[in-house]
């Protein structure tokens, strides 16, 4: 970056840990952006004379007589329609081999929308996989992550799921995303022919850590142009959330604040939920709809990150392979959409909602006689019929290679209950099952 | 003069101030940004500096800009036109806001100052009055609003004037007050008063003496919370403590109905206001939105103003209260509260408590619970803030420091358990671990007797205790199989599964199900203890299942209709001519 008459810019640090330095340094402002070297940094803490820049390329090798020059602005995004089909590092850089982004700068992490001015999320993203349109049905402008295993291929399900929803634009912010799952999305996104509608910023675990902390308000901002100024649908995919959080524990322990649970820093609820919150309906008709993906140690979601996304998230998809259909499933237990209500039985059929409890009761009944058998009890005739039902809806409707319409969803659901339950063990309301029941009497 | 100050030092919405003259703990200042002005509060002073927590973003703020400190505590404009409003924590009004995004610095006045009230005078000249006494009325909505010495008025104060009936703004003096000096001061339509400290202004807070009717059965039968009584709902994501708190706002039996959104999402928000407009309020006929005051401080706005978003909100309840009405706050979720406390306490670099909390957590919990409660007022009315918060335990866990702090200071606990959630068992409240110590108050035994029927109390612990058996036989069939216990062991199971499928869970979602009035509780309770009384003889097991999995059917079918209908009354037949047919 060339030099400007009006920089400040300072030689002597006074401290340096892995991710900061300390210089005495004067005018500087909170959120400021500075370079240490060649380096980004940014005001993170000012004390008297003394400023603390955090460094996001961390700093391994940076000497104490390091030349530090303040840009006198936090960190900007340039955005115009060109952003459309360009990927992007942390710094809002094009790593395409593409020209730069010509338009207007915007800061990122900006202010949030009034609430009173949002409208009720009300629109159905249907993405073909039973176990989201059907248990868990997802709405534009919503938020919600995949909890899922590192082994679980998460990745693919969401691409799967961007590239089924019917949207404007598909924002990938990707944090700490392994070269080989870059390369997957960019090869996915450019096998389907949407390169126009896709703009990705990168972080893979060959750059900085820390760098990552800029990548979801780097997409954000993105898409807030996008749905605010240009009225678009957009949909904005972060993954992994749990290695954002990971970055933003570093910092917090460099900068010597004393960690909450699971050594996160206490702000660790706050932090999210300024991202997830950039979710969406705007009354103008353009939305910003979040799917994350959240990865567990071992299926812990009692884990800060995880219990903090899910008070923040409307909802979350839990992934994870199911033994008896040998398939990988959306887990209906865990699993919720905070948002399905706004749509089933009104943007879907008038059972939509009966039929999903009835369908997740009875797998529930079948987890029992499971246990029972487990424990070497004898299984009632009910219990032979859970286990089979259980079986043939994992493999038809919970599993995530499934890709059908809403409506061949109830219609299985119903062939299923008709063929293993009376209607009395369904449980579903009188005047749906005189309309939709099938099998015997 | 007004004390003023530099900034001196920044780490995110913690400031540094150095201040050339006096500050008070809990003051409010504004550091000028460029011109905007941002307001903050002092939390901390120490020789010539003070700590202020910023209600904004501190993003562009510099060492050296200059701060003016207001001599003032955070304070509630009170006066007609707060009820059917939606503020932030700060009491901001952001329906006026202009633009989609939020504004630094854009503060808005949380009352119309053009608008005219019908105003009926109640005080006579000559007459004494002090703090909290009624002057005149106005009709908010269809609530009388009760214009008030304000509560800032020390001593007796004789009513030199009020002005006749006719139509005032909030701005007009309605009535002149001659102070025991012999000074006279103007009384108008508004008030203010300091968010963090509570109004006494009323004769004595006695015990609850009723219950507050919710519509839910789970609550109003198994565990009744009184009116002034407070409660807490603790509950891993995902339990439905969001729509158990909505369904309490929607047929909570209250004047008024004041909800915080406390460091929560948005989108929830936005669906209390565009849906209670178009509710409507089951006790009174009106639109719900009349009668409701919105506080929101969504996870995404400043942290610092989440923590004065529930004192504004029960700010408001006491104004209320001391109208003689009954409020009912509810506040969600208590635990982001809790967090914003412990973000600031952890910039300030204090000695933390258990899992980073500040030591100082309890206290103000339980400070804050305490406002809540019935009180008689001067003139012998009463009024109640019943106060319900809901709790976000990390991981779900209830042995955290702010669940154990609450539960010292709320009387009902209504535990949300991740169990009966996965089992799609809604509401998710654990009957047997879930309480209202107000059963144990013999005011509300009496008034239960009265208001339900005598012996109330009695049936209500039978049920509790079918439940509780069923339980236990479950655990002895799961430990020994289905044929290794006696089949009584089934149909003590099975008669609690009855209860708490056609009683305990119900369907919010359902037009009918969702609000069962106490009359029809009373009902239901009776046609299933009714049943449970009968002794049953099955041959197998499975006999019991199949019979009582039909009975739960035909309950369910029944709580979907309405009450006393021809349909409800032909599954009330069937359901009796089942329970004879296989009873002894």
């Amino acid at each position: 970056m060339a030099n400007k008459a009006y920089q400040r810019i300072y030689t002597k640090l006074d401290a340096i840990t892995k991710a900061t330095v300390t210089l005495k340094a004067s005018g500087a402002s909170n959120d400021e952006l500075a370079y240490v070297g060649d380096r980004l940094g940014q005001v993170v803490k000012t004390k008297n004379d003394s400023v603390t820049l955090q460094v996001f390329a961390g700093t391994e090798g940076i000497p104490t007589n390091a030349e530090v020059t303040f840009l006198g602005e936090p960190p900007t995004l340039t955005v115009g329609e060109q952003l459309s089909g360009r990927f992007f590092d942390a710094y809002g850089h094009p790593i395409d081999g593409g020209p730069e982004i010509e338009g207007e700068k915007r800061q990122i992490g900006g202010p949030s929308v009034n609430p009173y001015k949002r409208r009720e999320p009300s629109e159905l993203i249907p993405t073909g996989i039973a176990g989201i349109d059907l248990n868990n049905t997802i709405v534009s402008g919503q938020k919600i992550p995949f909890f899922a295993d590192p082994d679980q291929p998460y990745n693919q399900v969401m691409a799967d799921v961007a590239l089924r929803a019917d949207v404007d634009k598909i924002i990938l912010a990707g944090m700490g995303l392994s070269n080989d799952d870059y390369l997957f999305f960019r090869h996915s996104f450019e096998n389907a022919g949407v390169m126009d509608k896709i703009i990705c910023f990168i972080n893979t675990t060959e750059n900085p850590p820390v760098e990552r902390l800029l990548v979801p308000d780097m997409a954000l901002t993105a898409a807030e142009y996008f749905a605010v100024d240009k009225n678009e649908k957009v949909l904005v995919l972060l993954t992994d959330m749990t290695l954002y959080a990971d970055a933003l524990s570093i910092v917090s322990n460099r900068m010597d604040q004393i960690p909450s649970k699971d050594s996160m820093p206490g702000s660790l609820y706050s932090d999210l939920a300024k991202i997830y919150e950039k979710a969406v309906q705007l009354p103008t008709g353009g939305s910003i709809t979040i799917i994350a993906v959240t990865t567990l140690n071992d299926g812990d979601i009692t884990h800060a990150i995880p219990d903090n996304t899910g008070y923040i998230t409307e909802g979350q998809l839990y992934l994870r392979a199911d033994a008896d259909s040998g398939k990988v499933i959306i887990d209906p237990f865990r699993s919720l959409s905070r948002l399905k209500q706004r749509v089933q039985n009104k943007k879907t059929r008038e059972d939509h909602s009966q039929v999903m409890n009835a369908g997740v009761r009875l797998y529930a009944d079948a987890q029992n006689a499971k246990t029972k058998l487990e424990n070497g009890f004898d299984l009632s005739d009910y219990d032979h019929r859970c286990l089979a039902y259980a079986k043939e809806y994992a493999t038809r409707l919970l599993s995530i290679d499934v890709n059908i319409s809403i409506e061949e969803m109830l219609d299985t659901a119903w062939e299923l209950f008709g063929k293993y339950f009376t209607k009395a063990e369904t449980g579903i309301k009188q005047s749906f099952i005189e309309k939709y029941w099938k099998g015997k009497e | 003069m007004k004390t003023t100050g530099k900034v001196t030092g920044i780490v995110s919405n913690l400031v540094t101030v150095q201040v050339d003259g006096p500050v008070a703990e809990n003051e409010l200042c504004y550091i000028t940004l460029d011109g905007t002005p941002l307001m903050a509060e002092v939390i901390k002073v120490n020789g010539d500096r003070a700590s202020v927590q910023v209600f904004e973003s501190t993003r562009g703020l510099k060492n050296g800009d200059s701060v003016e400190f207001e001599g003032r505590m955070l304070e509630a404009t009170l006066g007609p036109g707060l009820l059917s409003s939606v503020y932030d924590g700060l009491q901001n009004n952001l329906e006026t806001m202009e633009g989609v995004f939020l504004k630094r610095g854009e503060y808005t006045d949380p009352l119309d100052h053009e608008k005219l009230w019908d105003f009926t005078p109640l005080a006579n000249t000559g007459d004494k009055v002090v703090a909290a006494d009624w002057l005149g009325e106005v009709k908010e909505g269809w609530l009388p609003h009760k214009i008030m010495v304000p509560f800032t008025f020390k001593g007796e104060y004789t009513v030199k004037s009020v002005v006749p009936e006719g139509q005032y703004t909030i701005d007009n003096v309605v009535a002149v007050l001659t102070n025991e000096q012999g000074d006279d001061v103007n009384v108008t339509m508004t008030q203010k008063w300091p968010v963090k400290v509570a109004i006494k202004a009323y004769r004595e807070k006695p015990r609850p003496q009723k219950i507050m009717e919710t519509g839910v059965r789970c609550i109003d039968t198994f565990n009744p919370i009184a009116e002034g009584g407070t409660g807490f709902i603790p509950g891993p994501f995902g339990c439905g403590k969001t729509v158990l708190q909505h369904a309490i706002a929607k047929q909570g039996d209250a004047d008024v109905i004041v909800m915080a959104a406390c460091g929560e999402r948005a989108n929830e928000v936005v669906e209390i206001f565009s849906e209670f407009p178009e509710l409507i309020d089951p006790h009174t006929g009106r639109h719900l939105m009349e009668r409701t005051t919105i506080i929101c401080n969504t996870s995404n706005m400043p942290v610092a103003a989440r923590e004065a978003s529930v004192y504004t909100a029960m700010t408001i309840c006491e104004y209320y209260r001391s109208m003689g009405l009954k409020c009912l706050l509810l506040a969600d979720s208590t635990s982001r509260w809790a967090q914003a406390l412990r973000e600031m306490s952890n910039r300030m670099e204090e000695l933390p408590g258990a899992d980073a909390f500040p030591v100082d957590l309890s206290s103000i919990i339980s400070n804050f619970y305490a406002r809540a409660g019935m009180v008689v007022l001067n003139n012998g009315q009463t009024g109640a803030v019943t106060f319900i918060g809901t709790v976000s335990p990390a991981g779900g866990n209830l042995k955290e420091p702010v669940t154990e702090s609450t539960q010292k200071a709320a009387r009902c606990f209504y535990s949300l358990e991740q169990n009966r959630a996965d089992q799609k068992r809604y509401p998710a409240v654990n009957p047997i671990d879930s309480y209202s110590k107000y059963l144990e108050y013999p005011e509300i035994a009496a008034y239960l007797d009265e208001h339900v029927e005598k012996g109330w109390a009695g049936k209500v612990q039978e049920a509790k205790n079918i439940v509780r058996r069923g339980r236990e036989s479950y655990e002895q069939i799961n430990i020994l199989g289905d044929d290794g216990v006696p089949v009584s062991y089934h149909v003590s199971y099975w008669k609690s599964e009855l209860i708490d499928f056609a009683f305990l869970q119900q369907d919010a979602f359902d037009e009918v199900d969702a609000l069962c009035p106490l009359e029809r509780q009373k009902f239901m309770l009776d046609l299933l203890l009714d049943i449970c009384d009968k002794d049953f003889d099955f041959d197998d097991f499975e006999k019991c299942r199949d019979f009582f999995k039909e009975l739960i059917n035909d309950l369910r079918q029944m709580n979907y209709t309405k009450f006393q209908s021809k349909e409800f009354k032909e599954y009330e037949d069937r359901i009796s001519k089942l329970a004879e047919d296989n009873g002894k």
